[in-house]
C-alpha cells in the first residue's frame, strides 16, 4: 500500500535542489469516510456539485478571513519562499514550493473571482477547479506542516498555512476529508482527547505512574490528580504525555515541579487533550468546539489557572486563539468567559505556558538541580514552529525562544544551538506537524525531516550533540520515527521536562511538613 | 487639439478612474473584512509601535526579503527605489506654475532611472534563469516587467540621448491634465510609448499583483500585535455566531452539572 521511496542523504551543507517536477504526486494521505465527516458536520462523500460548493466556500472564507484575501491578491511571484519550506528542499517537487502550493488556490480563485482570471486566464494563470486540480490540492495540501516558515521570510508576511487550512475547509464541505485528523477530532470531541482514552484508562495510568515515581525517587509520593475539584491549577497537556514516549517522561518531569513547588493542580478527563486539529482542518468552528471543552472542564473544577503542557500547536491555539475562541483570558462577555475570568487569577498569564511556570519557579529559586545528572547529555533544542513563529512567552520579545533554553541551561552542563538559520523563527519543521502525523504520510515526513536532521547531523559531527530536546508532542513523536531513518538514535529526543526531571532533587521532607499542615487544617 | 492628444487626454481620465475606483474598491474590501484570529508571525512586535515600526522596516528596507535572499532584496530594492525618485521628479511636470526652488533637490533624480532598470533587469534574469522562479511566473509576470522596462528605457532614451521630447510641451500637456486646460502633448513615439503604458499600468493596477502595495498595509502576519492573553480579538462573524450559539452552548454546559 505505502509506496518505496529513497530516504534523503544528508548532505555537508543544505543546497537548493533542482527541480523534480511530479515526485510527490499521489493520491495524498487516506480518505476520511462518513463515519468521521458527519460528527463534525461535512458531508460522508464527495458531493454531486462540489464545484459549486467549493466555489462557494472560497468566497464565503475570502469574505470572513483578510488573512485569505490580501494573501491571495499580494504576491509578486518574487520567489523569496522558494527555497524556504522543508518538503520542497526535502523532495525537490516544485509544488512543495510555498508560492506554487499557494498557486494550486490562487489560480482557482483569480479564474473565479478576479476580472483579469475570469477574461484573461492564460494571461494571468488562472485555473479551473477540475478533477484534477481537485487532487492536486488534496494530495498538496496535505504536505504543507501549516508551519509558517514560509511567512517569516515573505516580504508581505503571506502565510502558506492559512491558504492551506483554507483549502482543508474547502476539501470538508465538498466530502474529501483527510482521515487522520477528522478521525481524531472525533474521539477528542466525544471522548476528550485524541487518543479515544476514557476516564478510567487515563486514571490506571496516571495511578501507575504515580507509584512509578515513586519506586524510582525512594519514596516520593508525587500525584497526578484527575478532576480535583478546586484544585489551583489545570493542566491542559496533549494526551501523548500519558501513553508516547518519550512524552511520558515529561508528564514525570511537569508532575516533579508541581510537587516541589507544592502547588495543587488538577487534569481534566473531560479536556484531557491539548492539541486542537479543528486547527489543523482549518475550521474556525471545530476549533472553537474544542476549544470549549477546556472552558467547561476549567469551571466545573474550579480552578485559578488554566495551564498548557509541551505541545507546539496546542500553544499556538491556546496563546493566540483561547481568548478569542472561549475567553480564557481577558475581555470576553458573554456569560461562561465572564464567569471564567471572575475565577481565574489574573497575577498570572491566561493560559500560561509549563515552561514559563518552571522557568518563573527556577528564577525564584524555588527548585533545586543536581545537573550533574544530566552531565551524559550534549543537548540542542530544536524549536517547534507553531511555539516558535505564532506565539511567545514570559511576556519578552523572543520570549518563546529565551525561556525553553534558560530552563534546559539551567538543568544541562552541556548545551549547543543548531545552526542559526534553522532555528528560532527560521526553525524548521520537525516534519510531521499540521496533521500529517500518520503512517500513511511516512514519505513526504521523512523527506521532509531532512533540513532538520542535516542541521543535527552539523552539530551532532561538531559538537557531540546526543540529546535533542522539543516541547511538541508531534516533534517528539516525529523524531522518535524519523531519527533511525538518518542514522541517529531514536531515543535522543527528549521533552524539556524530562531534562527537568533528571535533574530536579526533589525535597521529602518539605513536602511531609506540608501534608501534615494540609492535614491540621 | 490634435486627435492623438484628445485620446491621449481621454485615456488618462479614463485610467486614473480606473485606478481610482478600483483602489478604493480593493482597499475597501481589505479594510471590512475580518481577521478573526491573532496570527502575527515571529519576530512578533508586542505593542502597537513595535508594529509601526515593523510596516516601516518592511516598506522603507524590505526587512524580511533581506533575511530570505540577498539578490531579490538588490534588485527589489533598487527597482523600487529609483522608481520612488523618479516619480518624485515627475511631480515637476504636472505642477501648474514655474517651479519653486525646492525642485532643485530633484534635479539629480533623473539619474535613478538608471538604479530603476539596473533593478528591473535584474528581476527579470532571475525570473528567467533560475530555475524556481520561472516554474512560478505566469506570462503576465514577465509582462510586468517588460511593461516597466520599456516605460524605464523610453524615459531614459528622452532625458540622456539626443532623442530629447518638448519638454515645454510635455509640461503643458501634464499640468494641463491636473488644471483642465488641456494642451497638445508632443508626438515622439517614445513619449507616445512611455505615457501609454504608464496608462495601462495604472489602469491594470487594481486588478493584479501591484496590489501587494496597499496589500502590506492589511497583512494579519504583519499588521497585528502579540497580545492575545491581555487583549481579546474577536471578528463580528464570530462574536455574532457566538451570541447565536449561546443558547445552544448553555444547554450542552449545563446538562452536565
Amino acid at each position: 500500500m505505502v509506496k518505496e521511496f529513497d530516504i534523503p542523504v544528508l548532505p555537508t551543507y543544505l543546497e537548493t535542489p533542482k527541480l523534480k517536477e511530479g515526485v510527490m504526486d499521489g493520491e495524498g494521505p487516506f480518505k476520511s469516510t462518513q463515519e468521521f465527516q458527519n460528527p463534525l458536520g461535512f458531508p460522508g462523500e464527495k458531493v454531486d456539485n462540489w464545484q459549486k460548493v467549493a466555489i462557494d466556500k472560497i468566497g464565503e472564507l475570502k469574505s470572513k478571513y483578510r488573512s485569505l484575501q490580501v494573501f491571495l491578491d499580494s504576491c509578486v511571484k518574487c520567489g523569496a519562499c522558494t527555497d524556504k519550506c522543508h518538503y520542497f528542499l526535502g523532495s525537490s517537487d516544485p509544488k512543495n514550493m510555498p508560492v506554487a502550493r499557494q498557486d494550486l488556490f490562487r489560480s482557482v480563485y483569480r479564474r473565479h473571482f478576479t476580472f483579469a482570471g475570469k477574461y484573461f486566464p492564460k494571461l494571468v494563470g488562472a485555473k479551473e477547479l477540475d478533477n484534477d486540480m481537485l487532487d492536486d490540492w488534496y494530495n498538496y495540501f496535505h504536505q504543507c506542516s501549516q508551519c509558517r516558515r514560509c511567512s517569516v521570510f515573505c516580504p508581505y508576511g503571506i502565510d502558506t498555512a492559512e491558504i492551506s487550512m483554507a483549502a482543508r475547509e474547502v476539501l470538508d464541505v465538498v466530502g474529501i476529508g483527510q482521515k487522520y485528523c477528522n478521525q481524531i477530532l472525533g474521539k477528542a470531541l466525544t471522548i476528550g482527547n485524541n487518543l479515544g482514552l476514557p476516564e478510567p484508562a487515563l486514571r490506571d495510568t496516571l495511578l501507575d505512574l504515580e507509584e512509578e515515581i515513586e519506586e524510582e525517587t525512594g519514596g516520593v509520593a508525587v500525584k497526578y490528580p484527575l478532576d480535583q475539584k478546586g484544585a489551583e491549577i489545570l493542566l491542559i497537556t496533549p494526551s501523548a504525555d500519558f501513553f508516547a514516549e518519550p512524552h511520558i517522561d515529561g508528564l514525570i518531569g511537569y508532575g516533579k515541579v508541581f510537587h516541589q513547588d507544592g502547588v495543587s493542580w488538577t487534569l481534566s478527563s473531560y479536556a484531557s487533550e491539548g492539541a486542537n486539529f479543528g486547527m489543523f482542518i482549518g475550521s474556525y468552528d471545530v476549533m472553537r468546539k474544542a476549544a470549549l471543552r477546556i472552558r467547561k472542564a476549567a469551571l466545573d473544577l474550579e480552578v485559578s489557572r488554566v495551564m498548557v503542557g509541551e505541545c507546539g500547536h496546542a500553544w499556538r491555539v491556546a496563546y493566540s486563539f483561547w481568548n478569542t475562541l472561549s475567553g480564557v483570558g481577558v475581555g470576553a462577555a458573554d456569560e461562561f468567559s465572564k464567569k471564567l475570568q471572575d475565577q481565574l487569577d489574573h497575577r498570572y498569564p491566561q493560559p500560561q505556558h509549563i515552561i514559563e511556570y518552571t522557568h518563573d519557579l527556577i528564577q525564584r529559586g524555588k527548585l533545586v538541580f543536581d545537573k550533574s545528572a544530566n552531565d551524559d547529555r550534549t543537548v540542542t533544542f530544536h524549536d517547534s514552529c507553531n511555539v516558535a513563529r505564532a506565539t511567545n512567552m514570559g511576556g519578552i520579545l523572543g520570549g518563546q525562544f529565551i525561556l525553553p533554553r534558560e530552563v534546559i541551561k539551567a538543568v544541562c552542563n552541556n548545551y549547543v544551538d543548531m545552526e542559526r538559520s534553522t532555528i528560532k523563527e527560521s526553525t524548521f519543521c520537525c516534519g510531521g506537524g499540521g496533521g500529517l502525523l500518520t503512517d500513511d504520510l511516512m514519505e513526504i515526513r521523512v523527506k521532509g525531516a531532512m533540513p532538520r536532521m542535516q542541521a543535527l547531523k552539523t552539530v551532532e559531527k561538531d559538537n557531540g550533540v546526543n540529546t535533542l530536546a522539543a516541547i511538541c508532542a508531534i516533534c517528539k513523536s516525529q523524531f522518535s520515527k524519523v531519527l533511525p531513518k538518518f542514522d541517529f538514535d531514536p531515543y535522543m529526543i527528549v521533552s524539556v521536562h524530562q531534562l527537568v526531571s533528571e535533574a530536579i532533587i526533589m525535597d521529602k521532607r518539605k513536602i511531609e511538613v506540608q501534608e501534615n499542615k494540609l492535614e491540621a487544617d | 487639439m490634435s486627435v492623438i492628444s484628445i485620446f491621449f487626454t481621454a485615456l488618462f481620465y479614463i485610467t486614473l478612474i480606473v485606478f481610482f475606483i478600483g483602489m478604493v474598491k480593493k482597499i475597501y474590501q481589505f479594510g471590512i473584512t475580518p481577521a478573526p484570529l491573532k496570527i502575527p508571525i515571529a519576530p512578533t512586535p508586542l505593542t502597537q509601535k513595535g508594529v509601526v515600526m515593523r510596516i516601516i522596516r518592511e516598506i522603507v528596507l524590505f526587512e524580511s526579503l533581506f533575511r530570505s535572499n540577498k539578490w531579490i532584496w538588490l534588485f527589489g530594492w533598487l527597482f523600487h527605489i529609483g522608481l520612488l525618485l523618479i516619480l518624485i521628479r515627475h511631480m515637476r511636470y504636472f505642477w501648474p506654475d514655474d517651479l519653486p526652488d525646492i525642485f532643485l533637490l530633484t534635479q539629480s533624480f533623473k539619474y535613478a532611472a538608471f538604479v530603476m532598470v539596473f533593478g528591473l533587469i535584474g528581476l527579470m534574469l532571475r525570473r528567467i534563469f533560475v530555475e524556481r522562479i520561472r516554474y512560478i511566473s505566469a506570462p503576465s509576470d514577465y509582462l510586468m516587467l517588460i511593461m516597466l522596462l520599456i516605460i524605464g528605457i523610453s524615459g531614459m532614451i528622452m532625458t540622456f540621448t539626443s532623442n530629447h521630447t518638448d519638454i515645454i510641451m510635455v509640461k503643458e500637456f501634464a499640468s494641463g491634465l491636473v488644471s483642465f486646460n488641456w494642451k497638445n502633448l508632443p508626438t515622439e513615439v517614445y513619449f507616445l510609448i512611455h505615457i501609454f503604458l504608464v496608462f495601462v499600468l495604472m489602469a491594470i493596477f487594481p486588478i493584479s499583483k501591484l496590489l501587494h502595495m496597499p496589500g502590506i498595509f492589511f497583512s494579519p502576519t504583519l499588521n497585528q500585535v502579540d497580545d492575545a492573553r491581555s487583549k481579546r480579538h474577536i471578528a463580528p462573524w464570530a462574536l455574532k455566531q457566538e451570541q447565536e450559539h449561546a443558547t445552544r452552548l448553555e444547554q450542552i454546559l449545563g446538562k452536565d452539572e
